[in-house]
């Protein structure tokens, strides 16, 4: 017996075209437009950006890492000072994650039991557990509006049986978060599929996720080391078996290209520290792909970053400029983050607008001849946009096509 | 440039900068401290609301040797466009207070020897100007042999000589449509007679005003007051003078009672790096009500500040609420919070640092808006005076002091 869960969203789908959709979705801090991408600000704070520049630049739901939020400043001090909105005075809309990635991805002798995620503190190395019940409260004291279950997740170069009893696991892990749950009027608790790259798995996980009736869904397990021809064909599995109605979320992507064919794929939400990360090492986020400020060729050049991007960084600096001050200054760091996250709430904006003014296709095509414009656009892009129907036949360049139809 | 002094008190004087149209810098006045043009922590877009008076940065040729290098900046069209700062003042300045002090060492006929990001460099007066001249600086100041109070009578008369050459040669490489834009650096260390040489000297040239050199660089504030007091009687009153590495607000006040009138400081910085934030007060009708809700001098001490200053690492603040400074109207205190701060601060994130930095920043120029304040009311002495006891006072503990 189901009974609807109390949520505290509401999905609206404005327009589509054909798989990929352009949504409202209304959350307790912010109304938000999807698709969208979320810069994750860690720590309660994204590298070196004021919340005042987020706003500007158009940034509507931030990521929180609860494994590191637990550990500094605390769930129970975060709870005191009256959430995470307040402790950071974000005015807009957070998720927080579940901690468990940050633990089997960080922590030496991170070990997962049915119980939980064991591991070492890494304060004083005593031996610790994050249970679901636990993510949960902690998540509860921070207060975004969308948390995350704990998931069993993999790596997806694993394999063996390993996987199925990852995806199992996760399944009876969301029934322990829904019940530890104790704020489902104000936060919406996502749950995770998972199954690595086994569709017979997937769909198991899939049909136990939507029995839930859960706010929204993440996509998970899918962002380190696997073939990319695997990754979309995930993604296409999963956004064809969750319900329409419900905000879909592929976790840790970031590279525009990626987000671009998960959209059309028919998701709706995306993070990835990508962006905030390459700026620190001095690459810069363009049409035509990454600008690398490092290289001795950007000491004479007095371009802006991208030509067609509005945002205070491209308005006032040139490449040289940027290029003497990226990995020697903070500023570099702090102007070039500044770049890339104006660079892709401007791809958010992109794809929602475009999708709703009935242009994706247009749009899709446009941003792959500026990212291929040899027309060397990748195998994989193109098995996407079939199963996307998106026709992107003009984007490839005949010797491609070619070789292809020679196979 | 336009220099004008408007009013005086006991020996401070009140005046007026008009770098450039439209730009016009009260004095005494602060300088921002700059790296390759843009503050440490600082984007433009943030610093334009930082603070009225903040329209005028400090900035050195010795970050503009290598990347980026005079070159880059004459393509970008002068400095101001090549940093996005057009409608600020750009002051050169040769010293770089972010990096060693110059010791005179190393340094030769050939030019001053500095410390840079890319090693030791000797930057004679052809590249100097090489790099102000690609700046188009509102305002430059020559370079200087500086040394420190300790180098012998003989160093010390050579650094006044060669400064006196390089300013010459300074002011021989400066194109003609310029105008007058040049402070010439005065330096002598703790030889009074040096002091006055260089004074007398370097005021005969045609410069639009001077700037006090060789002071932070060792000397203590008796010898800096004695020496400072000597220079200026010799220069001219009508002129702008300016000195570098002068720091601590009563430092500033010391320089300011003697006439000195525009400022770079490395204090702001300095605390903002080592994670403190500035919280002296700053009038004195104020002071007694601060003095009753702030904490104790011994409460202080034991989190890390004292009373010009907190410790924003120390646990004492994981829980408060408060402001950096309570009634502040700077952008960190409107809108966050000592805890949120501390944990920035623990968790190394570079958030903190821009907070701090503005917030610093905006205190020392609110610092300077109420010395202007006290010469326009003929209360510079007493100001002064306040300033001084109001850091005597809480710098010892008080355990006798009943807070009911």
């Amino acid at each position: 017996m189901l009974t609807t869960p109390a949520m505290a969203l509401r999905f609206e789908v404005l327009a589509r075209h054909n798989r990929a959709r352009a949504s409202r979705l209304t959350l307790p801090h912010f109304e938000a437009q999807t698709p969208l991408f979320m810069p994750v600000g860690t720590q309660g704070t994204i590298k070196g950006l004021t919340n005042d520049q987020l706003e500007d630049l158009d940034c509507q739901i931030i990521l929180g890492n609860t494994y590191h939020l637990a550990l500094r400043p605390g769930a129970d001090l975060l709870d005191s000072m009256g959430g995470l909105h307040k402790f950071m005075n974000w005015p807009r809309a957070l998720l927080t994650d579940s901690g468990g990635f940050q633990m089997v991805s960080l922590l030496h002798l991170a070990d997962i039991t049915e119980e939980g995620v064991t591991f070492q503190s890494p304060v004083d190395g005593k031996p610790m557990l994050l249970t679901p019940e636990e993510s949960i409260q902690i998540q509860n004291k921070i207060g975004a509006d969308i948390i995350m279950a704990l998931d069993d997740v993999v790596k997806t170069t694993t394999t063996g049986p390993r996987v199925e009893e990852a995806m199992h696991r996760t399944l009876r892990w969301i029934d322990r978060c829904i019940a530890a749950h104790s704020r489902p009027n104000e936060q919406n608790l996502f749950g995770i599929v998972q199954g690595g790259l086994d569709p017979r798995l997937r769909d198991i996980c899939l049909k136990g996720l939507v029995a839930r009736n859960l706010p929204g869904y993440a996509i998970g397990g899918l962002s380190g080391g696997e073939a990319k021809d695997a990754f979309w064909r995930v993604v296409a599995q999963c956004t064809a078996g969750l319900p329409e109605d419900k905000p879909r979320y592929v976790m840790g992507i970031g590279f525009p290209l990626d987000i671009v064919v998960c959209s059309a794929l028919g998701a709706d939400m995306y993070d990835c520290v990508y962006p905030t990360r390459t700026a620190r090492f001095g690459s810069a986020l363009v049409p035509e792909g990454v600008l690398k400020l490092k290289q001795a060729a950007m000491a004479t050049d007095f371009r802006p970053l991208d030509s067609s991007c509005s945002c205070m960084v491209c308005k006032r600096y040139t490449r040289a400029y940027l290029h003497t001050l990226v990995t020697k200054e903070a500023m570099g760091s702090q102007l070039v983050s500044y770049h890339n996250v104006a660079y892709m709430m401007q791809l958010s904006r992109d794809l929602h607008n475009s999708i709703l003014e009935g242009r994706f296709a247009e749009f899709v095509q446009s941003f792959l001849q500026k990212q291929f414009p040899e027309g060397d656009v990748p195998e994989w892009v193109c098995s996407a946009m079939e199963v996307a129907e998106i026709d992107i036949s003009m984007c490839c360049a005949p010797q491609s096509r070619i070789a292809k139809m020679q196979v | 440039m336009e220099f004008a002094v408007r009013t005086w008190s006991a020996g401070a004087r009140l005046g007026s900068l008009q770098l450039a149209a439209g730009l016009q810098v009260e004095t005494p006045g602060l300088l921002l401290l700059t790296r390759k043009g843009l503050p440490a922590f600082i984007p433009p877009d943030l610093l334009q609301n930082l603070h009225p008076d903040a329209r005028a940065c400090q900035v050195t040729p010795l970050h503009f040797l290598e990347s980026p290098n005079a070159t880059t900046v004459a393509k970008a069209g002068g400095l101001h466009k090549l940093v996005s700062l057009t409608g600020f003042g750009m002051v050169a300045v040769a010293r770089d207070s972010l990096m060693d002090e110059s010791n005179g060492e190393g340094s030769s006929k050939m030019g001053a020897s500095f410390e840079t990001s890319s090693g030791r460099r000797v930057v004679g007066p052809a590249k100097y100007m090489e790099v102000v001249n690609a700046f188009k600086p509102d305002l430059w100041v020559s370079l200087p042999d500086e040394v420190p109070s300790w180098v012998a009578e003989k160093r010390n008369r050579l650094s006044v000589d060669r400064t006196l050459q390089w300013l010459d040669q300074c002011l021989s490489l400066q194109p003609a449509e310029y105008g007058n834009r040049c402070l010439g650096v005065v330096v002598g260390s703790t030889s009074l007679d040096e002091r006055i040489r260089s004074a007398e000297q370097t005021a005969t040239r045609n410069v639009a005003g001077f700037s006090l050199g060789g002071f932070g660089l060792g000397e203590d504030a008796a010898q800096r007051a004695v020496q400072m007091e000597a220079v200026l009687t010799k220069l001219p009153k009508e002129k702008v003078r300016h000195v570098s590495g002068i720091g601590l607000p009563e430092e500033i006040l010391q320089a300011v009672g003697a006439g000195i009138d525009v400022f770079d400081s490395i204090y702001p910085f300095m605390l903002t790096k080592g994670g403190y934030a500035m919280t002296f007060p700053l009038n004195m009708e104020n002071s007694q009500r601060s003095f009753d809700s702030e904490p104790t001098g011994e409460e202080l001490a034991r989190s890390g500040g004292d009373s010009a200053k907190i410790n924003l690492r120390s646990v004492a603040y994981r829980l408060d609420n408060a402001p950096l400074v309570i009634g502040c109207k700077c952008y960190t205190c409107r809108k966050h919070t000592r805890a949120y701060i501390n944990h920035l601060i623990n968790t190394h994130e570079m958030l903190a640092q821009t907070l701090l930095e503005i917030h610093n920043t905006y205190h020392y120029l609110e610092f300077f808006k109420a010395i202007r304040h006290s010469i326009k009311l003929d209360k510079f002495h007493d100001f002064r005076n306040w300033f001084t006891s109001t850091r005597q006072k809480s710098g010892t503990p008080s355990p006798s002091k009943s807070r009911q």
